[in-house]
């Protein structure tokens, strides 16, 4: 069975936790003097990037990495006019490679899930469109529930450019999944028209939201959606949607502000609560690793995955 | 050549077993216990036998596609499915949107011989929006194209639009709008709604086509002229062209045939076989437009029959080519979706797969009753079998069809035009 | 959150299931007795213990090396640092199933550099878990030695690998298994020979996993 990462919503609550609970293992490895495990000791995971991710990248190459697999870079700068042939090209040049696991990160929503259908190894996505991200989501829940511990009934508020974000959707499935009560906050514009059909609530209102948020996690906004009508000005979205000091003295004493980076400064966050003792920014990067590793492991580490979904063609 | 054929025990219409006696072209007489001699003798028992198939709106990719498509493949295409005239639509490469590119196709579709194509005209220069294109030399042309669409792009300019209709008004002709507001739809990928949101793909809203609908309608009801609606594929569009039709202006709409069958769930799989252009609706949407071709508010089925490469299809989503091929699934579709739900019955598909879409087109030799003097365009069709669809045995150079794979009813097992079998026994002749 | 706590199957079914034509070899007293030789011979061999560290092979024989630890801190009357150690990711037979949940590795705060280091697990068969140990504990530190501590050997070794410490020599055919219950785990000490069950799926249970996978190879 060829099982594959492409949605949050591919793993059951059983498989997330197990992810988790992996990766509460493995993390203690970044501890030690020699930061590797022979199991993935002759499989190959391809790094697929058809899109600059310097920061994604690396993370599955060092998890990749510390569990011994073979790692190719395979960064792919594809012409408008000829990504589509280049996808499945190179999908023809991964299988005749023998990759075990692709982790491919793609600009297109549904690359990964294309992919899945043409080679035969696992497919991790690392990031698709405006789709999904879920390792980052299970990056998220796990440095949430080394804060907070269980995640049942926990109340996580996400703010910011929810519907051009993968990081978004993958963390609405994810902590649904794991039992936390999600909140978007966003201005309607950058809400999806569907939204309510989501397994969450909307408000449109962070200063009502903030008080009774466990988990404040903030989305990059691009300044470019301002030319698109989707707000008037950079200075009217930080004023109704950023995170500033005095929003975060609102908050309760035990509450956390993440953000999946890269942050602009000043924009959805401003420096001082990025660098708070609150701020889970940096443990975010290095649980990147721990939940990769897990995933990866889950995935490529026993005869057959462990977690995932198949892919119906 | 037509020769002397004696169609044995047809359901005409669905009707009662009756023989058909087609003879110089022309369908000599209808009635029981028909013979003449030399006549080959077809056996049509528990066959339909309907008037030959009339689709406005094909894509047959000649000059410019032929990797995907020409008037010879896409003919033999049609003629399978049971079509004995189509229009082929302007964006072509050229564009057709001289007299002397719509001379060009018209010519090779005559020589092709396997059903009648009749060209459609370019609104615009280019199909770019800004000019008229030389209609009346268009309609002057052999061709004598009486249908303009710069399909594939909506005429999104209003000035634009109220000349065109205004302008076709001297020749009887009409302004097949494929309706898509731009700004509202760039870079749109599929319906939005609940599965867009999901799959983070930029949506096509309801909104973009029923805007320009409900202008397009204004705008004929102001000059009096007429209008078509391609490929209607929301519910509020059927609101919109009910509305109109009931204050008596001269508004005409298609559906296709995917947009009666699928919904936009099926794209959750990211294949682009379903990547179309109006995207695949919901299931409500759907349910509309059944009941709207049902009740007349929509005149005819249409296939926009729009071949692609494999390579335009073997990609990501939003890379892909959009569009289906449809001519050789069309009547199984409609069976499916119309008759087998009691929607419509043979004598309603006879009227929005033939009659209504011919006089749309004003062609005057199809889309005619079949009685004595029409004539010979014929289709028996069994809609006994249920077969698998499999795009391998397609006559279209293309295979992008979204049925692959599905259960449809129906067979066309000979299509007569003037006469002549270009089907006989499901096969070209 | 510990991956090895989370309930698989009902244990009482599996345990009546899998205890069905089994015998009981050893009895809580024998394991008791086994147990106190054991610590005797650690403290004799390492010379009182002092820099002796205990590291149990997850999941039984992290339960026998706490055991071990106690005995040693009742005799010596100093505190014995022990710990857990889980090898799966070590495991030779890794591809032969789909990946598992992982086990704890917790090294006391001495660590194990320079230290003597008794690995102690519930049953040795094939030998493979405990190569699987070396290779772990090589990653972790340097030990000054490495011994190894065993309840039950049943024999049928397929690498160069014996134990220093045996509390119960069983012989056994390949055709049989050898089961320890361990009262902080299955409710009752035992040590249960019996013939291999027809649906002993040995992957499938994360609890216990480094003891039956040594049964592996009696297939």
């Amino acid at each position: 069975m060829k099982r594959h990462l492409i949605s949050a919503a591919d793993l059951t609550r059983d498989d997330a936790l197990l992810v988790l609970d992996t990766a509460e293992e493995l993390a203690q490895v970044a501890d030690r003097s020699i930061k590797k495990l022979p199991t993935l000791r002759g499989r190959t995971v391809v790094n697929l990037f058809f899109e600059d991710s310097t920061r994604t990248r690396i993370s599955f190459e060092a998890a990749a990495k510390r569990l011994s697999a073979d790692v190719i870079n395979f960064s792919v700068k594809g012409s408008s006019v000829s990504k589509g042939e280049s996808l499945k090209d190179t999908a023809l040049t991964l299988e005749a490679m023998g990759a075990d696991g692709v982790v491919i990160r793609h600009s297109a929503s549904g690359a990964p899930h294309r992919l899945a259908n043409w080679v035969r190894g696992s497919v991790i996505n690392a990031g698709d469109g405006t789709h999904e991200h879920p390792t980052q989501a299970l990056l998220d829940a796990f440095t949430m529930r080394r804060r907070l511990g269980d995640l049942a009934g926990r109340k996580v508020t996400i703010v910011g450019d929810v519907l051009h974000s993968r990081v978004a959707r993958s963390n609405v499935l994810l902590l649904h999944t794991l039992g936390a009560d999600v909140t978007l906050v966003a201005p309607p514009t950058l809400l999806p028209v569907a939204v309510d059909t989501w397994p969450c609530s909307v408000s449109y209102d962070l200063d009502a939201v903030l008080p009774k948020s466990d988990v404040v996690m903030m989305l990059r906004v691009q300044r470019e959606r301002m030319n698109a009508a989707y707000f008037p000005t950079v200075r009217e979205y930080s004023r109704r949607y950023g995170l500033d000091a005095d929003r975060v003295a609102r908050l309760a004493d035990h509450a956390i502000v993440m953000h999946p980076g890269p942050m602009n400064r000043g924009v959805e966050i401003a420096a001082e609560v990025a660098d708070s003792p609150r701020s889970t920014i940096v443990e975010q990067v290095a649980n990147g690793v721990s939940a990769r590793m897990a995933v990866l492991y889950l995935l490529l580490g026993g005869s057959e995955p462990a977690i995932g979904k198949e892919v119906s063609h | 050549m037509s020769g002397t054929y004696v169609i044995k025990g047809a359901r005409i219409l669905g009707g009662e077993p009756a023989d058909l006696l087609l003879r110089d072209g022309e369908i000599a007489e209808t009635g029981r216990g028909l013979a003449a001699a030399g006549a080959e003798v077809i056996d049509a028992d528990g066959l339909v036998a309907l008037p030959g198939l009339v689709d406005l709106h094909t894509h047959l990719r000649e000059p410019g596609r032929e990797d995907a498509e020409t008037v010879e493949s896409g003919t033999r295409a049609a003629a399978r499915g049971g079509y004995t005239a189509v229009h082929a639509m302007a964006n072509t490469h050229p564009v057709a949107d001289t007299a002397g590119v719509v001379e060009q196709v018209w010519r090779l579709g005559r020589e092709a011989g396997f059903c009648d194509v009749h060209p459609v005209g370019a609104v615009t220069q280019g199909i770019a929006g800004r000019q008229l294109a030389e209609l009346g030399a268009m309609a002057d042309s052999a061709a004598q194209v009486r249908v303009f669409s710069d399909d594939g792009h909506c005429v999104s300019d209003a000035v634009i639009m109220r000349r065109a209709l205004e302008y076709v008004k001297a020749f009887d002709g009409v302004i097949a709008q494929h309706a898509q507001e731009p700004r509202l739809t760039e870079g749109a990928q599929m319906n939005e709604g609940e599965v867009s949101a999901a799959l983070g793909l930029p949506g096509w809203p309801a909104v973009a086509e029923e805007a320009i609908i409900a202008r397009d309608c204004l705008l004929a009801a102001h000059v009096g002229s007429r209008l078509h609606v391609c490929h209607v594929s929301t519910a509020g569009s059927v609101e919109i062209i009910r509305w109109a039709k009931s204050k008596g202006w001269r508004v005409t709409a298609e559906v296709t045939p995917h947009h009666l069958l699928l919904d936009d769930a099926v794209v959750r799989g990211y294949d682009p076989i379903y990547k179309v252009n109006p995207p695949l609706r919901t299931v409500d949407d759907v349910t509309a437009l059944r009941h709207a071709l049902a009740d007349g508010t929509i005149d005819a089925v249409a296939t926009d029959h729009a071949p692609h490469p494999v390579e335009a299809k073997e990609t990501e989503w939003a890379a892909a080519a959009m569009g289906m091929i449809g001519l050789e699934t069309a009547l199984s579709v409609v069976q499916q979706s119309m008759i087998e739900t009691g929607l419509l019955d043979w004598p309603g598909v006879a009227d929005r797969m033939s009659y209504r879409p011919a006089r749309i087109g004003r062609l005057n030799g199809q889309g005619r009753p079949l009685e004595a003097g029409a004539p010979a365009n014929v289709v028996l069709y069994d809609p006994a079998p249920r077969t698998v669809v499999d795009p391998s045995g397609f006559a279209s150079k293309s295979r992008n069809s979204p049925f692959a794979g599905l259960e449809l009813p129906g067979r066309v097992v000979a299509t007569f035009l003037r006469g002549r079998p270009t089907v006989l026994e499901g096969k070209l002749q | 959150m510990n991956a090895a706590s989370r309930p698989v199957q009902p244990a009482e079914a599996r345990d009546a299931e899998r205890d069905a034509g089994h015998k009981a070899v050893l009895e809580a007293p024998d394991i008791r007795r086994a147990l106190t030789r054991i610590a005797h011979e650690i403290l004799e061999r390492t010379k009182g213990g002092a820099d002796v560290v205990l590291l149990g092979i997850q999941t039984r024989g992290v339960t026998l090396a706490r055991r071990l630890a106690a005995r040693l801190e009742e005799v010596e009357g100093r505190p014995v640092p022990w710990g857990s150690l889980d090898v799966t990711m070590y495991r030779d037979d890794l591809r032969m199933r789909p990946a598992r949940a992982l086990g704890r590795t917790d090294l006391p705060p001495e660590g194990v550099d320079d230290r003597i280091v008794v690995l102690v697990d519930d049953v040795l068969f094939s030998g493979r878990t405990v190569r699987a140990a070396l290779d772990a504990l090589n990653d972790l530190g340097r030990p000054r030695a490495v011994q190894l501590a065993i309840l039950v050997d049943r024999g049928h070794r397929e690498l160069p690998i014996r134990a220093d410490y045996v509390g119960k020599n069983l012989p056994t055919s390949m055709r049989e298994t050898v089961r320890v219950l361990l009262a902080e785990n299955d409710e009752r000490d035992a040590v249960l020979l019996g013939p291999a069950a027809p649906g002993d799926t040995r992957g499938g249970a994360p609890d216990g996993e480094a003891s039956h996978s040594d049964r592996k190879s009696a297939q």
